[in-house]
């Protein structure tokens, strides 16, 4: 079953009645339809593609949250091998917001970390939503340290609205968590690659992201602020959400003109969720030369260029 | 919301209170009530001197009280792009900028300086919460790098002041992009074997909490000061359920294990020169007005008449 977004409302009617015609035609031996089925699923074709042509900024904020976007454990089952999870922060709890553990990737060992929303209503609260608590980052920075001994490059795929804001997570130390695993991330010396598949929320998403090689597939976004927060803190209006997601900049192609990553992953037409299995192997392919193009450098070849990066970074605004 | 609680009132409160208190003169305890004259307010570094209440001090008076005869040298930050956005709200982001610089006579929101605590030789960096809520965008982000890069060239630890909203969102990414920068500035710091002190004040929240200001090799706040990532309002709407008294305060945070100290304005200098002279293997520090030990040798100068206690 296809969900649609708010502004997809045109395209459910069209593909709603190619879907109508059909089960008639189904159901009644002598009715011919498929000539006009086929002109609406033409017609569905043409405006998906007018639809995607050119999200506005709210709209690819929407995409980026789509419920059937492919997430993390998606990926994690089409892309890699041997997957071996692995768990626990070693010190209070599992987060399952977060997930991770050692796989293959094109035969290759990988140390694979991201946080993963969960599908349906049963497993998105058991995933928190993929809104981690201190945990998840303190079992991202175990991981990576094991990475980082044996010499295992780290892919980090980042899908979250944000670090979870409760009482035990700030009690346990939610910001040490998040500035420790930014810490890690910049001090490992093996090849560290990100991939922004969906929301890149704050720094919930830093805490994974601060790599040597940053991806975003084409509708995902990546932001300070969500735009309705941004919106109810500078418009005092929640509602202002569009103008807020214009303002902030948080596309993949303003980031990729700012500097802020350095490549697009294209989508499917119609996003990832339209093609699922074609948008998760863009990502596999991608996550490949990046870290193909990784594989010469030494270890402290790669601490240095990952700090440099972030350091010259903002140099350039966009252009006026 | 109730519109006339929310928006008339106020509006009335602070025309009667601008009328009932004089600025230049007294200043109202916002904890306790007390009127408290401007002068004694600022003799006791901006703490009540009915019920301890540490308010707001800017950098250059804290600088001024912390530095060895409030002598310092301000370090230099380099400006970086200006609105790399193009960001507009209700308002233009350099016109924002423009007026906290106006309000403040301040160039942003942070204040980096070199000089001696108790004859110890530190740089210091403060951040500003009364410039755009002392936000930290790239202007913060360089002030750190260049307070760190300082430290590591003259080989002197760092101590950092942070008071922040969070992030700067009309820098919107690269703002965000400042967490990894600033931590970048840490790596530094201890790749030099040098200490890095935080002193977190009130309020210190959001991302500047989940970067520099939770890296430190020691960390001091003072009291009764809001630490926090998310603030305590989000976190009520979000669990539906009543925090605790002194929930994410500078007292609480200590009991879970996040801070070392919780330490009083009055007492922070002191002990900041103990901790930084134990760690860079100096001897206990000399207090008082003996001539400063490391006058060069060949040229003694006249012993300089004694002076009153500070
Ligand atoms: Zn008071």
């Amino acid at each position: 079953m296809q969900s649609y977004l708010e502004f997809e409302k045109p395209l459910a009617e069209i593909e709603g009645k190619a879907e109508e015609l059909r089960a008639m035609a189904r159901a009644s031996a002598e009715m011919d339809v498929e000539k006009e089925a086929v002109a609406l699923d033409k017609k569905a074709a043409q405006l998906l593609k007018d639809l995607y042509k050119d999200l506005t900024p709210w709209r690819k904020a929407q995409v980026a949250r789509h419920p059937g976007r492919p997430h993390c454990k998606d990926y994690i089952e089409r892309l890699f091998t041997e997957y071996t999870p692995l768990a626990g922060d070693r010190n209070f709890a599992d987060d399952h917001a977060i997930m991770g553990g050692l796989a293959r990737l094109n035969g290759r060992a990988v140390m694979v970390i991201g946080h993963e929303k969960g599908q349906d209503t049963q497993s998105r609260i058991e995933r928190n939503f993929g809104m981690a608590r201190p945990e998840g980052y303190r079992k991202a920075i175990r991981l990576m340290d094991l990475a980082d001994r044996f010499g295992v490059p780290v892919v980090t795929l980042v899908d979250t609205p944000g670090a979870y804001p409760g009482k035990g997570a700030e009690e346990r130390g939610q910001s040490e968590a998040i500035a420790r695993s930014t810490e890690k991330c910049l001090k490992i010396g093996v090849p560290l690659v990100s991939v922004i598949i969906g929301e890149g929320g704050s720094g919930g998403a830093v805490a994974l992201a601060t790599a040597n090689r940053v991806a975003m597939l084409e509708h995902s976004i990546y932001s300070v602020i969500s735009p309705e927060g941004c919106a109810s803190i500078l418009w005092k209006d929640a509602e202002k959400m569009r103008e807020a997601a214009e303002a902030l900049r948080l596309t993949a192609q303003d980031l990729h003109k700012l500097g802020v990553i350095d490549r697009i992953i294209a989508e499917p037409t119609g996003g990832a969720q339209r093609d699922r299995a074609a948008a998760i192997d863009s990502v596999g392919a991608c996550i490949e030369d990046m870290l193909a193009k990784l594989s010469g450098l030494g270890r402290d070849d790669l601490i240095r260029e990952r700090r440099k990066k972030f350091l010259n970074m903002g140099g350039k605004g966009l252009a006026a | 919301m109730n519109w006339i609680s929310n928006y008339v009132r106020p509006k009335i409160n602070s025309l009667f209170s601008r009328r009932e208190v004089p600025e230049n003169l007294w200043t109202k305890c916002p904890e306790c009530g007390t009127m408290l004259f401007h002068r004694e307010l600022a003799d006791n570094l901006n703490v009540c001197t009915n019920c301890d209440h540490h308010m707001q001090l800017v950098p250059r008076d804290r600088f001024t009280a912390l530095f060895d005869n409030g002598v310092f040298v301000e370090v230099e930050v380099p400006l970086p792009t200006a609105d790399p956005l193009h960001f507009r709200d209700q308002k233009k982001y350099p016109e924002r900028l423009k007026a906290a610089q106006k309000q403040t006579g301040e160039k942003e929101a942070m204040l980096v300086a070199e000089g001696e605590i108790g004859r110890t030789p530190i740089v210091a960096a403060a951040q500003d919460f009364s410039f755009m809520a002392g936000s930290m965008g790239m202007y913060v982000g360089n002030a750190i790098i260049a307070a760190a890069e300082r430290a590591v060239e003259l080989k002197r630890p760092l101590i950092l002041f942070s008071a922040a909203g969070g992030a700067r969102m009309q820098e919107g990414i690269l703002s965000l992009m400042q967490m990894p920068r600033t931590t970048v500035a840490v790596e530094m710091l201890r790749d030099a074997g040098l200490p890095y002190i935080v002193v977190l004040t009130h309020p210190t929240t959001g991302g500047v909490t989940a970067s520099y200001a939770m890296l430190g090799d020691v960390h001091i706040a003072e009291p009764n000061a809001l630490i926090c990532f998310a603030g305590p309002r989000v976190i009520e709407q979000t669990i539906r359920e009543k925090l605790p008294e002194g929930f994410q305060r500078a007292e609480y945070l200590l009991d879970h294990g996040m801070l070392d100290r919780v330490t009083h304005r009055r007492d922070m200098k002191l002990e900041l020169v103990t901790i930084t002279r134990m760690l860079m293997g100096l001897p206990p520090a000399v207090m008082g007005d003996l001539p400063p030990p490391d006058l060069p040798a060949e040229e003694p100068e006249p012993t300089p008449e004694p002076k009153a206690a500070e």
